[in-house]
């Protein structure tokens, strides 16, 4: 059972998520995009909209170097253990606290503004359903956990399973000993990359950075079949003057 | 130097009565779709009056365009690149649906179900097209028609606010007295597009061989910086793809050598489409310039002669079509804009070289000279008049000349002359030389003017070169040798000459 969880859905979701995004680059340009609602409803999104995304910056951040960076490495230049979880779980929280109120607040608008709403698809509420549950998930491994409970060391089971994972060594058995909230995360970590290809969440891939070095006009040639080249206006209208012929 | 050519635009809107014909058959063509329920690419505003979306002139507030900085270096109005990613989360210059209208839709199955013997009518109820929910109806794309509300609100039109206090309070005593006109407006197709410039993605472009401005829809990721790069707020969000898109100048009209769907079915036939040449490495120059009443001459010297032959060798050089020099020879866009220098663009202190120009009304003033009781058949009273009232030559230089109500005042008297010219000219036969002396031009040329905006025939409005005149003739001689010929001996089409022929009439005898 084990080998299934912390094995084999791992490398499902991934091949999904790499396959996935493949599929999608190829057949689906045009479905390629943030997805903007911004037109329709403004103020609250100008709140909610930079609390998520910075907020999920430092998560991401603090998700990267709490599972890349093995803790002997911190060790090694002179961060103590110590030092590295107050930063760790504070960073955290606050962070995930950003995150999670701009969520809250872009799920509420999108449920209560009807325009919004309307426009919302099922792959929208798939995925705003996983981000929420993650991050609820989250914030209870680092403050309920972390902060105020007992405390977990996540750097020497859960990260090495993930890395693990990349080196194509899983151990499943640092899985089993973790708590029931890391386990979730994990996993639901793993499918949310899964969805991933399938949602918005693929304008991440677009960040426009390209934008700070390119010329502002751009000139490009036509392309594409030459249409059908038409008769001139009056031969047209000489016709239709005639009616049709058979 | 590097030449492009351009397909631009002219309106005349002396002839625009207003109608709306061109924003319902652009909307049929091309936005009848969800998410594009308010979007017009083509839309008449009434002027004075605020506009759609509202108040989009106003650039302290939507900072859309161009402005020098202190260097007087040309920056976006709406930040450089890196201020322009930083609110990419949630641009804060961005029009909501509030900004534009919440369109509405009728159920009018009420009409049609209703019982017979009903005490009162049955109405029908405005829904939102967006939600289904019922609204109240209290805004439109063309809220403003003819003045409608004005009393109320076009008072805040930004060309009013923009004015000199005094002529802004005279412009608002005759306003009182109403004064008005229609102006249509469609993409602009700049030379220095605002837009393009602002698209974090890269999506849009401004075609090498004609000019027009695309949104590539595969590229586009939806930033919506582009909604507020531009400041006549001509490209939309299409919300339910997620998407951006603007008008496009019917590019596939275009390439076949016909007009777009706004021109084709202008019922005062104002639009006139042509070719421009232009000097591309002249453009960020031009847009630079220190003063904006500079910025019409700026643009104007950047368009190439095509009569020079130093032009036709440079065309020839970028392997320009002899069909594209000849139609750029004969465009009446190159003669209303630089040979008669009676269209203006719609406002150049905006820094995007905008390509759809207007011939400015004068119809507004010979109403000021008849009220004012002068004579408005009489050149001297008319010119007179057109110093004298300012009314609303301000105005108009509000939108067609960063301000300048001489450069205005000179095109008004131009079309002023033409028409005493015309008169006396039809009348009793007198050719009026001097009037053409007074605004520098011959009698032959007022003569063509008058030509090519009064009577304007089809032929003469549209020149649009075909963009696959070339293609199209390599295919056909491609179809006549190697391909299957139907019209071989025996074969069904035998002696018939293709699509051409089969549309004029009886081939061959057939029945």
């Amino acid at each position: 059972m084990s080998i299934v969880i912390w094995i084999v859905l791992p490398y499902l979701c991934l091949t999904v998520f790499v396959i996935g995004h493949v599929w999608r680059w190829r057949h689906d340009q045009f479905g390629w995009t943030t997805h903007t609602s911004q037109l329709l409803e403004s103020r609250i999104l100008r709140l909610a909209s930079p609390l998520f995304h910075l907020g999920a910056f430092g998560v991401i951040g603090g998700h990267a170097i709490g599972l890349l960076i093995p803790a002997g490495w911190t060790e090694a230049v002179g961060v103590s253990e110590h030092a590295y979880h107050v930063v760790a779980v504070w960073g955290g929280a606050f962070t995930g606290a950003m995150m999670c109120a701009g969520l809250a607040l872009l799920i509420a608008r999108r449920r209560l503004t009807p325009r919004v709403f309307r426009g919302t698809t099922v792959a929208d509420k798939a995925l705003f359903a996983t981000l929420g549950t993650m991050a609820l998930l989250g914030m209870t491994a680092t403050v309920g956990v972390n902060l105020i409970g007992p405390g977990f060391d996540y750097r020497e089971s859960l990260a090495v399973w993930f890395r693990g994972v990349f080196w194509l060594h899983p151990e499943p058995h640092l899985m089993v000993e973790a708590p029931l909230v890391y386990q979730a995360h994990a996993l639901g970590g793993f499918l949310l990359l899964a969805l991933w290809p399938f949602t918005r969440l693929v304008h991440v891939w677009s960040a426009p950075l390209a934008y700070l070095w390119r010329p502002y006009v751009i000139y490009r040639s036509r392309v594409g079949a030459p249409p059908v080249p038409m008769p001139p206006p009056a031969v047209v209208r000489r016709a239709s003057a005639h009616g049709t012929n058979r | 130097m590097r030449l492009r050519a351009q397909v631009a635009m002219v309106m005349n809107l002396d002839k625009c009565i207003g109608c709306h014909t061109c924003s319902v058959t652009c909307k049929q063509t091309w936005t009848n779709r969800e998410g594009t329920e308010y979007v017009w690419f083509n839309n008449v505003e009434t002027k004075p009056g605020i506009g759609y979306p509202k108040h989009y002139e106003d650039q302290e507030r939507w900072k859309g365009g161009w402005r020098l900085d202190a260097k007087g270096r040309l920056v976006l109005r709406s930040g450089g690149r890196a201020r322009r990613l930083s609110r990419i989360f949630a641009n804060p210059d961005l029009p909501t649906l509030e900004d534009y209208y919440e369109p509405a839709t009728f159920d009018k199955d009420v009409l049609v179900n209703a019982p017979g013997g009903l005490a009162d009518t049955p109405v029908k109820q405005p829904r939102s097209a967006l939600t289904g929910e019922p609204i109240s109806l209290e805004w439109g794309a063309n809220w403003e028609d003819s003045l409608g509300g004005a009393h109320e609100r076009a008072g805040t039109d930004p060309n009013i606010v923009s004015m000199p206090a005094e002529a802004a309070a005279r412009v608002k005593f005759e306003f009182e007295k109403t004064f008005m006109f229609h102006l249509p407006r469609i993409c602009e197709h700049c030379l220095n597009p605002a837009c393009v410039s602002a698209c974090p993605s890269g999506a849009m472009y401004k075609r090498e061989e004609d000019g027009i401005v695309l949104v590539d829809q595969n590229r586009c990721r939806g930033w919506r910086m582009c909604v507020t790069a531009c400041p006549y707020k001509k490209v939309y969000v299409n919300h339910a793809t997620g998407k951006a898109e603007k008008c496009t100048f019917c590019f596939p009209r275009i390439e076949a050598g016909q007009p777009t769907i706004c021109s084709e079915t202008c019922v005062g036939r104002l639009r006139y489409l042509g070719i421009v040449l232009y000097d591309e490495d002249a453009v960020l120059a031009a847009a630079s310039v220190q003063d904006d009443r500079e910025l019409l001459a700026a643009q104007r010297a950047t368009f190439l002669d095509p009569h020079d032959p130093e032009t036709m060798r440079l065309a020839h050089e970028a392997g320009l079509p002899e069909e594209w020099v000849l139609a750029a020879q004969q465009s009446p866009v190159w003669r209303l804009i630089s040979d008669y220098q009676i269209a203006l663009p719609l406002h150049p202190e905006y820094r995007t070289l905008p390509m759809v120009w207007y011939v400015p009304p004068l119809s507004p003033v010979l109403d000021a000279v008849g009220a004012a009781g002068r004579d408005d058949t009489d050149a001297d009273d008319v010119f007179h008049t057109i110093r004298d009232l300012r009314i609303p030559v301000e105005y108009l230089a509000e939108l067609f000349t960063a301000g300048d109500a001489d450069a205005v005042a000179g095109v008004l008297m131009k079309l002023a002359a033409m028409r005493s010219y015309m008169r006396a000219r039809t009348l009793d036969g007198t050719v009026a030389e001097e009037l053409c002396e007074a605004i520098g031009m011959t009698g032959q040329e007022v003569e063509a003017m008058y030509r090519l905006l009064a009577i304007a025939k089809y032929d003469e409005r549209y020149v649009i070169p075909a963009a696959y005149s070339r293609d199209a003739a390599s295919l056909e001689e491609q179809a006549d040798s190697a391909l299957c010929s139907l019209d071989g001996p025996g074969g069904p089409g035998m002696g018939g000459g293709g699509p051409v022929d089969l549309a004029l009439g009886p081939v061959g005898g057939e029945r």
